[in-house]
Order: structure tokens, then sequence, then C-alpha cells
């Protein structure tokens, strides 16, 4: 029987209703009863939430969480722990895990691993193809019955374009978001770097702009002649970001997301050799993050995402273009977000919702937002306090971070899950021993 | 220029602690291990070919791509100071069964060797085993990826500076695959450190990288105009691989447009030097005759290799012994 909870005196950000005031939320069944005063007689355990933030859990669109297949580098319970402690309470997981997420077994075993784990809400996406292998469809109608809320073929390329032509097609029968990383395989040409001026100096081979660009081209042409949705993930470029623009200005169902490190790191971060700026997409120039950070404003990319992918340690040490790309980013999605309004590239409920009503709206689910009756998925957080980020306090098993020793803003003092409390800073500073 | 790179290779007092690449490293350095080298070549022409600067020093050639010429040239320098060698050819053991690089070198590390010479085929490597390596340890790159290869760009500089007198004043083209050489790379830097007039680089685009000019040098994509009055005219190997990756249509056609041949070699200053990292394709990069020419000091680039590579080697674990007080 779940516990009533009223969260009181906290200012109440939810982008998807347009509050931004001070309130108090009365939580019944897992479900917001109520905004403000309490229905009479009404008792429940109070939550003080004064000078602290309120607003709809986060739902991240793109980590992974490694489990079925690479445990040694994660698990889902111990990164959905740390999606908690960061005020993420919905994740979407890509289907690359082993085995892959092309039948509904799969699905099944990881959404009911999250469920049991209790931290967060997990979301698969279904393969496009067969093993992600890019020749036949998977079974998509099944995969979505078993939970999945897209489909994504992850970082491999399919055969050709008539298995993409048809791919987003079947999906389309079913009104089903297809998810890509737009990259063209032979034009990224086995490089590890933004193709510029330091992977130049470096000697590091490079990925240029056009492949994403030639990739991205190809979806949107498709996706004017089949009318399918597709969302793109985790852009890189200033061009491909433009591109979006214009096909959603002529009102093609398109979104995207873009990873929150790439609208803060650029390619000067790999000077050095430092693998921890390895990701993938690379890092681009000074201009390409602006650009992102112009079309985040303009709503062109309507999410932020982590791009969530942790290591283990020999992963990334290793000469830098040998190791594995990618940044243990769960923990550091709100606070690098809050900068971002620092830094006034967004106000503050725009930025929260990226984080919250753009991604749910993305994936058409009923969450993101606080109304009475919504569930009560709910993260507080103070977005005065300062963080100075050390990779080995993270919670995620992932230490891989080049944001060591950053000073962030913001800290999470409670999530809750379907009005339960499944994180509180007190309870986790008071479980840590004193150094 | 890298910050890191320049604090990983030079000590707090700029003494050189390992020697990756000429990023960060200021002219000064760079003058001083040319003259420090200058006091090597006479060593080679002794009879007893040595000096005891590094007695009982190990030096141990970590070579994971194969290479003759340059790993030949560091054992001789690390003989000649008098230092052991040990030849490892990883390349056929341990990282063939799957051990990480990591490993091989804590291996390595327990055998207390003084320095490693290190080549590989990512650019980075070497900077990687110089934060990785122990204390007292200083490891030199051999050649990484396409980064750097900054003892052949010193020898280049060697021999520039025993025909030229000094760098000021001088016009040095560099000819051929830019984009894969990592002996580009670092002759560009040392060429601008060291305050040469102009480099030029002459290549088709293929052949270059994204944003060439970044590097600090003038493009040419015409042979005729690239070479015209310049002192210096290095040119790279050509290799076979560039046919396959659809980077150029065939040998004969790069010949004809960016071989060097005796006509285009007059287009240059008349007293112009032509050199060659080596080793050279014939008939691909440059006509016979000019590799045997009066302008040719190909030959003596591969002498002058021995004692600039004892300045680095020399300077190296005189730094490191200082750090360590041995």
């Amino acid at each position: 029987m779940k516990k009533n909870i009223s969260i009181l005196n906290g200012r109440l950000i939810d982008p998807a209703n347009g509050v931004d005031r001070v309130t108090d939320i009365h939580i019944k069944k897992g479900r917001v009863l109520a905004l403000g005063e309490p229905p009479r007689g009404f008792e429940a355990q109070p939550i003080d939430a004064g000078g602290l933030l309120v607003c709809p859990g986060l739902i991240d669109l793109c980590a992974r969480l490694r489990e079925p297949g690479a445990e040694h580098k994660a698990t889902i319970a111990s990164e959905t722990a740390a999606a908690a402690s960061g005020g993420i309470t919905s994740l979407v997981c890509p289907p690359d895990t082993d085995p892959i997420i092309d039948t509904p077994a799969v699905a099944g075993q990881i959404r009911h691993k999250g469920k049991k784990a209790g931290f967060c809400r997990l979301f698969p996406q279904g393969a496009q193809t067969q093993g992600l292998e890019g020749h036949k469809l998977s079974e998509m109608a099944a995969l979505r019955a078993a939970g999945c809320v897209a489909v994504s073929n992850g970082y491999r390329p399919l055969a050709s374009n008539l298995v993409l032509r048809r791919a987003l097609e079947y999906a389309a029968t079913f009104d089903l978001l297809t998810c890509v990383r737009p990259e063209d395989p032979s034009l990224a040409n086995q490089g590890c770097a933004h193709e510029g001026r330091v992977a130049d100096r470096l000697g590091l081979p490079g990925i240029p702009d056009a492949a994403e660009t030639v990739a991205l081209a190809t979806h949107l042409a498709l996706a004017e002649q089949t009318g399918a949705r597709i969302h793109f993930h985790t852009l890189s470029s200033a061009r491909a970001a433009r591109m979006l623009a214009r096909a959603q200005y002529i009102r093609q169902p398109l979104s995207a997301d873009v990873a929150i490190h790439q609208l803060f790191l650029s390619e000067l971060d790999i000077s050095g050799f430092d693998s921890n700026a390895h990701v993938r997409p690379p890092l681009r120039s000074d201009s390409d993050r602006d650009g992102l950070r112009q079309a985040l404003a303009d709503n062109v990319i309507g999410a932020i995402c982590s791009d969530h992918q942790p290591h283990e340690a020999d992963a990334k040490a290793a000469p830098f273009p040998d190791t594995e790309a990618g940044i243990s980013g769960l923990e550091t999605l709100l606070p690098l977000t809050l900068r971002l309004v620092q830094e006034g590239v967004l106000d503050l409920s725009s930025a929260i919702a990226r984080l919250t009503s753009g991604p749910a709206e993305i994936l058409g689910l009923p969450l993101g937002r606080l109304e009475p009756g919504a569930t009560a998925d709910i993260c507080i957080f103070d977005p005065k306090a300062v963080r100075h980020l050390e990779r080995d306090e993270l919670l995620s098993q992932g230490h891989n971070t080049p944001f060591h020793g950053w000073e962030l803003p913001g800290r999470v003092h409670y999530t809750l899950l379907a009005g339960r409390v499944v994180y509180t800073y007190q309870e986790a500073r008071d479980a840590t021993p004193p150094a | 220029m890298s910050q890191a790179g320049a604090n990983l290779q030079l000590d707090g007092s700029g003494r050189l602690l390992h020697f990756l690449t000429i990023e960060g490293l200021p002219r000064e350095m760079l003058t001083e291990i040319l003259d420090t080298a200058e006091g090597f070549t006479g060593v080679s022409e002794r009879t007893v070919k040595k000096v005891p600067l590094c007695r009982g020093k190990i030096v141990a050639n970590l070579f994971f791509e194969n290479s003759t010429r340059t790993r030949t040239t560091f054992e001789l320098a690390a003989k000649r100071l008098s230092a052991d060698v040990l030849n490892l050819n990883i390349s056929a053991s341990a990282t063939s069964k799957g051990e990480t690089l990591l490993d091989t070198l804590r291996n390595l590390e327990a055998m207390h060797v003084d320095m490693f010479v290190v080549r590989h085929a990512s650019s980075g490597t070497a900077h990687f085993i110089a934060q990785h390596a122990d204390p007292g340890v200083g490891v030199m790159n051999a050649g990484d990826g396409r980064h750097a290869h900054p003892t052949q760009a010193m020898l280049d500089m060697f021999t520039i500076r025993r025909h030229k007198g000094e760098f000021a004043g001088l016009r040095v083209a560099i000819v051929g695959d830019i984009l894969h050489s990592r002996v580009a790379r670092s002759q560009i830097l040392a060429l601008n450190t060291l305050g040469v007039s102009e480099v030029r680089v002459i290549a088709p685009r293929t052949l270059l990288p994204a944003d060439t000019r970044s590097l600090g040098v003038h493009v040419y994509h015409d042979m005729q105009e690239g070479v015209r009055g310049v002192d210096v005219i290095i040119m790279l190997r050509l290799q076979r691989e560039r046919m396959q990756g659809a980077l150029l249509p065939s040998e004969h056609e790069y010949f004809r447009l960016f071989g060097l041949t005796e006509e285009r070699l007059a287009l240059a200053d008349p007293q112009v030097i032509v050199m060659h990292p080596g080793p050279i394709n014939r008939g691909v990069e440059m006509d016979t005759q000019v590799a045997d020419g009066g302008k040719s000091v190909i030959l003596q680039q591969v002498s002058y290799g021995i004692a600039v590579r004892m300045a680095v080697i020399s300077m190296v674990i005189g730094s490191q012994n200082l750090r360590t007080q041995r």
C-alpha cells in the first residue's frame, strides 16, 4: 500500500502545463492528487522542499545499461541507481545489448530487471533488423507489444537504402517511432575524432561532418517519401541541425536530441589524447557546439540526453584510437543542463522541458508532466548547490568522464518513482563513510 | 599547442624527460638537441665508437610496427652511449595473445629498464606510455600512427643546418602524402619552431589533411610552382596502399605530376638540397638521377640520425637521472 506524500513549499516547474510557482504537491496511490490545497482529511508524509525546485522526473532518451551481455561495464541495478541519484526516472535503452533486443523475451527481461531494481522505468528500443544485421526486418509489432517504445539499429548500418525505406514503412504501419544516430560508415572511415584542425595535428583519423549530414539527408528524404516518424539521436554538427530545421519547417514529423557533452566540449578537449573525451559522434568544432546550442534554444532539438556509456577502466586505458568511445553521463545530465541555464543558453523552464516534456512528447508517452492524475515521477533538487565532480564518487559503475574536477550546479535531494521515494540525498550521504 | 603534451615532456626546469613530439618544445630546446648532436658526430669516425655517458643503462626497443632502419639506428645510438639494448619484437608475441598495452608495459617495467623506444600504429601511443611509465623511465617516440616522428624531424633539421648554416630565410617544400605522414607533421612543427621563412606542402588534395593551412604551411597542388626558388626539398615516401584507398589513380600519374625530376629541380634555388626520410621509391617520388645526384643529401641523413638519437637519448636519460637522484 503506497504512502500518501505531500511535497511542501517547493517551486514547481512543470513546462508541459506551463507551471512555474511555489506550491504544494499531494500524492496518493502513486499519482498526483492535487496541487496547492490538499483535499479535506488528506494525511500524508511530508517532504520539505523549501528552497528547492520540483520538476517531473527526468526522461533520458539514450542510456546504455550494458545488461544483458556487458555486465563487466555496468548492470541495470547499478545504472538505474545512478540515474535515480541524478533525478532521472525514465531511461530509453538502445537495442545493442547481448543478446540483442530483437525478441520480446529480451525486451521483457530488461523491463523486468528494471522493475526489480525499482529505481527507474526502462523503455527498451527494439532492434530495427534481426540481429541488428541490417538485412531482415525484426518483428516490430511483437517488440512493441513487449514494451519497446521505438526501433533502432543501434550504431550498425543497414544493408541498403531499400532496406531502410522498408523498415521505415513497416514501422509506420504501427505508428512506431524509428530512432537513428545518423552516420554514414564509409565516410566515417574508421575515424575516431572530428575531421578538423585538432585531429590533423594529432594525426588521428577524422570523421567529417559529411558522415553525419549524408546519413541525415538520406533519412530526411525517405521520411518525406514515406511519412515515417524519425527521431535523430545525438546530433553533433551545426550543419545537421540546420538541415533538420529546414525539414521541420515543412512540417515533417522529425525530432532530435543532443548529448549534453556536445553542448560543452569540443575537439580541443581531445588535446593531449584524453581518452575520456573520446566519444561517437566525435566532439566537433566550437562553431558546431554553438550551432547545437542555438538549435536547442530554438527547439529544433527538442531533447537533451546523456548518451550514457559506462566503461570499465581498461576500455579507456590505451592509446586514443584503441579506446572505446563514450562517457558515463547519467549523473552529470542535470547539473550540466543547469549550467546551460547559467550560461544563458536556455531559461530554466525550457531547460527542464528538454529533459521532461520534450522527451515525453517525442516518445508519445504520458510522462514528464505533473497535473492532477499524472503519475508521480518527481525530481526535487537544489539548483544553488555546487558539486565538485570527482569521477571516483560516481555511483555509476563507469567512471569514464571528462568532467572530473568541474564545479557543477545542482544537487538532487529526492527522486520519486510513481510516488515512491527511490533516492534521498541525506540517506546517501549518511550511508557514505566519512573520508 | 597542447599543454598536456608540453608538460609531459618537460620537467619544471624545462629539461627533456621524454621525447614524444616536437609540439610544445621551445626553439631553445630544439637548438640544444642539434648542438648536442653536433658533439656526437665525431664518435662514429673513431676507432672505439663509444662514449660512456649511458653506461649501465638499459634501453628497450618496443616496436609494434616492423622497422629495420629506425630500430637499428636507435640500437646503434644506444650502444655508442654504452647502454645495453633490449629488442622486444612485440608484434610477434604478447599483444597477439591479447595482452593489453598497459600490461605489456608493466611487465617490462618489472625488469627495470631505463628507457622505452616505442613505435606503434596508433597515434598517441608514446604519450600513453609516458603517462603510465614509472618515474625515472624515459620514453622516446620512434613513430606513432600519423602523429609524430620527432627524431626523424630532428635529424632532418640537423641535415638542413649542416648544409645551410641557419634556418632564418629558408624556404622549404615538403612533397607527398602529408595526410598519412608522421614525419611531415613533425618536420612542419620543427621548421616553424626553428623560424624558417616559409614551409610549403605540395600534394593532391586527397593526400592533404582537412585543414592543412592550420598546420602553418602554404599549400601547392602544382609541383613546378611549389619548388620554384626553394632551398630545401623534402620528398615523402608514397605507399602502395594509397592506390587501394581511392586516394590516387596510379604511381604513374603521381610521378608525372609530383615526381622530382632534373627539370623540376632546376626551378629551385641553385644551392637546393634534396632530402628523403627513406626508403625511396625510385621512379615514383624521384628520378634515379636526382636520388644519386649532387643535390641529394639522403645518405648523410642516415648517418646524422645516429648522432641525433645519441643526443636525445643522453638528454632524456640525464634528465630522468636528475629526477630520481640515481
